[in-house]
């Protein structure tokens, strides 16, 4: 699949391929796994494009990018159009064309992906972003201030959307960080090597420079809460605090030394980048075997972030198939050229402990596909007596998060489903307090970046309205007293 | 319409003091975090851009003036390099109030257990169980009487008080423990017992009180992280369940908790902070030691 030269080929049913680095190499470095399309190889696959005049893909973008018009202007090497089209839709495109599902989103759409492969529209956009990133990110601030104050609580990629919706209309947004530097799972989740945290950094500075303020180290709920924000001053607050406390197995020896959640080891490698260890000073205990339980993109991040920290062997144990494994394609097959060993159908019963309370051993029983359930997934059942022992040394163990429960604590009145998820509409992104919308994981459970974009769009211009129809109502309040 | 106050994160040190050869008190500008804090919570720190967050107990805090006060053992590089900031200097990040407060009402006859530089979160516990009508008795030790903070502090918050030193140096030879079950044999009838300081301590308080069905409160300090519901790795055990400090606790029933368990996970990361300093050492950085 890796390959370092590659040229653009007449194919139209092919892909121009990507070139990535090495397996060999990339397993020793943090740096970036895909190295992106260059301009002649953007300009072949962009020549692909059917420009459609009814496009399919569009329809398959959270955020309603239109994709064959920066396409086109890819075509006609007018890339600084290309990326402000794009803008139009997406604030985030260096981000979005790294971490996107497009494999499940525009490209599924695509008309060529009916007889061969779609066109990489991930690939050209980031092409087109990279090329605005390279030569400085223009800012054009088209909407005079209306001096109306909006405050977001949390700079992942749903806040940051609804800020950069908002700014670009007018409005005044402070956006509230409860951890030390923005960006949300785009720092703390997704490792460098997928997604440089330069690039991230150069897009919050694009959504500072719209005039959004950031402030850093702000728990909400805890230093402010909802309340308090409108009792400032704020005339709307959006809730996008995103996924919280990692999901557990419930299984003896779970909080043995060596046993991490992704998130903990996740955090410790990508935000407080102790990669870099001990330059930067938080430290990573990693053993020589590792285990990685789960089957999703987290997972995998895990555990390539463990090749790269030099752990001897790295198995992933997962209690269904590759089949069913909700992780990209893409990112399985990279794993797989690193080295990662997938260990299907085996579900984890207990960790195994030395005496000083450090992991040594990973039992888990082996698993059969059963019955198809509704949703056409097969539910793995354990097989009698094949309880089986894994040497490891250490454990990270991702099988998801609940939602942060901290805001939904401490706001009355703030309406939550089951599991703590805060309730919604779906169609505004009101929840059941007036002037407060939510959107992200903390609204719609675990999902992508991309929809969690897509849900900030929808409560941004929900803000926008209502705050519309409020400015109305106070302009205007003699009429009901006449 | 108009603009919204909101306070720029600007944590200056204001005040800086050695309290004993280990342990150092500061008192940081933070009027957004003094005017919500609450006994029992903590706050997150981060000294410089490539620090450790290090999570610290709130010891004082005045809101009309806006400061913190925070008291810290300078125990591995975090904190020195903590230690190593003089008075204008600023704190990178800071980040707090972290935590459930703790249930401040009025329980009648309270113990404050406390051991070295766990007096520093026992104080606000103390103050506010005092103003909120307890008759509080304090039990404070060291290993020796250099080591012993906020002495004065404790004094004015109880009703009666008692030291403790392991080589006998002040107050009575022994452990916090020693004194605290000579007064349950005695006769006093504690209705709530808090305790506060290292985890061996926090779990020989919890093994005198149990037999006597004394409820019991610790205030958890295992690694953190984020310190804001996240990363998971504050979990511990409460009553066979796993609850993560940082959002559950940091206080808990101390008879419920795994103490074994706190005590192994705490050492989890103890070969890599060796690393640290001794890298740091290596490549000729000043030892920020002894500055300041």
């Amino acid at each position: 699949m890796s390959q370092q030269v590659s040229k653009p080929i007449q194919n139209k049913w092919q892909a121009v391929p990507i070139t990535k680095q090495e397996p060999a190499r990339r397993t020793k470095n943090f740096q970036e796994v895909v190295l992106g399309y260059s301009e002649e190889e953007a300009l072949a696959e962009a020549s692909r494009c059917l420009t459609c005049q009814k496009p399919e893909c569009v329809k398959g973008c959270p955020v309603g990018v239109d994709v064959p018009a920066f396409i086109k202007l890819i075509k006609e090497n007018k890339y600084q159009e290309a990326i402000a089209k794009i803008k139009e839709r997406n604030s985030l495109p260096a981000i979005c064309g790294r971490v996107c599902p497009q494999e499940e989103q525009c490209q599924k759409h695509c008309l060529l992906g009916k007889k061969g492969a779609s066109v990489s529209i991930g690939l050209l956009e980031r092409f087109v972003a990279d090329c605005e990133l390279k030569k400085g990110i223009n800012v054009e601030l088209v909407n005079v201030s209306n001096g109306r104050n909006v405050a977001v609580v949390g700079a992942g990629p749903a806040g940051l959307t609804v800020a950069a919706d908002l700014a670009k209309l007018g409005y005044k947004v402070t956006v509230f960080e409860a951890l030390h530097t923005a960006g949300g799972v785009l720092v703390y989740g997704i490792p460098e090597f997928r997604l440089p945290k330069d690039i991230v950094q150069a897009e919050v500075d694009y959504v500072e420079r719209l005039g959004v303020k950031f402030r850093s180290d702000s728990l909400l709920g805890r230093l402010y809460t909802i309340d308090e924000l409108l009792a400032k001053g704020f005339e709307a607050v959006f809730i996008g605090t995103g996924a919280g406390l990692p999901k557990l197995l419930n299984i003896p020896g779970e909080n043995l030394c060596g046993v991490y959640s992704a998130s903990e080891f996740l955090i410790r490698v990508n935000l407080m980048k102790s990669y870099k260890f001990p330059e930067y000073r938080t430290p990573i205990s990693l053993g020589k075997k590792v285990a990685v339980i789960g089957g999703g993109n987290v997972a995998l991040d895990a555990a390539r972030c463990a090749v790269r920290l030099g752990a001897e062997s790295v198995k992933m144990v997962y209690r269904r198939t590759r089949d069913e494994m909700p992780a990209r394609e893409e990112e399985i097959l990279n794993a797989e050229e690193e080295g990662v060993i997938f260990k299907f159908l085996s579900a984890p019963t207990q960790f195994i402990g030395d005496e000083q309370g450090k992991v040594k051993g990973l039992q888990y029983v082996e698993m059969e596909l059963g019955e198809p359930d509704q949703a056409g997934r097969h539910n793995p059942v354990p097989i009698t007596g094949s309880e089986a022992v894994m040497d490891v040394d250490t454990v990270i163990v991702a099988i998801g998060r609940t939602p942060n429960p901290i805001i939904q604590s401490t706001t009355k009145g703030l309406k939550t489903l089951i599991g703590g998820i805060i309730a919604i509409d779906r169609e505004t992104g009101q929840t059941s307090l007036e002037a407060v919308y939510a959107g992200g994981d903390i609204a719609t459970g675990e999902a992508t970046v991309i929809s969690a974009m897509g849900s900030g769009k929808i409560a941004a211009n929900s803000i926008h309205n209502y705050l519309r129809g409020k400015e109305e109502k106070d302009v205007l309040p003699a009429k009901t007293a006449i | 319409m108009g603009s919204v106050q909101v306070q720029e994160a600007n944590y200056v040190i204001l005040e800086k003091q050695q309290l004993n050869p280990q342990v150092k008190q500061i008192i940081v500008y933070a009027p957004d975090i003094a005017a919500k804090a609450q006994a029992g919570q903590f706050v997150i720190l981060k000294t410089h851009k490539n620090s450790e967050r290090v999570p610290l107990t709130l010891a004082a805090w005045e809101k009309e003036i806006g400061t913190i006060t925070i008291i810290f053992q300078e125990v591995g590089y975090s904190t020195i390099e903590l230690g190593a900031l003089g008075v204008g200097e600023k704190i990178e990040n800071l980040a707090g109030p972290l935590g459930k407060p703790s249930e401040v009402k009025n329980y009648g006859k309270v113990a404050m257990v406390c051991g070295g530089v766990g007096t520093a979160a026992s104080y606000p516990i103390a103050k506010a169980l005092k103003e909120a009508g307890n008759k509080v008795t304090t039990i404070m030790g060291a290993r020796n009487k250099d080591l012993l903070i906020l002495e004065a502090e404790m004094r004015s918050v109880s009703d009666a008080f008692y030291i403790t030193t392991d080589d006998g140096s002040k107050g009575q030879k022994g452990f916090v423990s020693d004194v605290l079950k000579n007064l349950i044999a005695n006769g006093g009838e504690f209705n709530v017992v808090y305790a506060v300081g290292p985890p061996i301590m926090m779990m020989v308080v919890s093994q005198v009180t149990q037999p006597f069905g004394i409820k019991t409160i610790v205030s958890l300090n295992p690694i953190m992280v984020d310190g804001m519901g996240m990363c998971g790795a504050c979990r511990v055990s409460v009553g066979g369940k796993t609850k993560f400090a940082c959002v559950d606790g940091p206080e808990f029933d101390a008879h419920q908790v795994n103490f074994k368990e706190l005590m192994q996970r705490l050492k989890s990361f103890s070969n890599e902070e060796k690393l640290t300093i001794q890298v740091n050492e290596k490549l000729g950085e000043t030892c920020v030691c002894h500055s300041k």
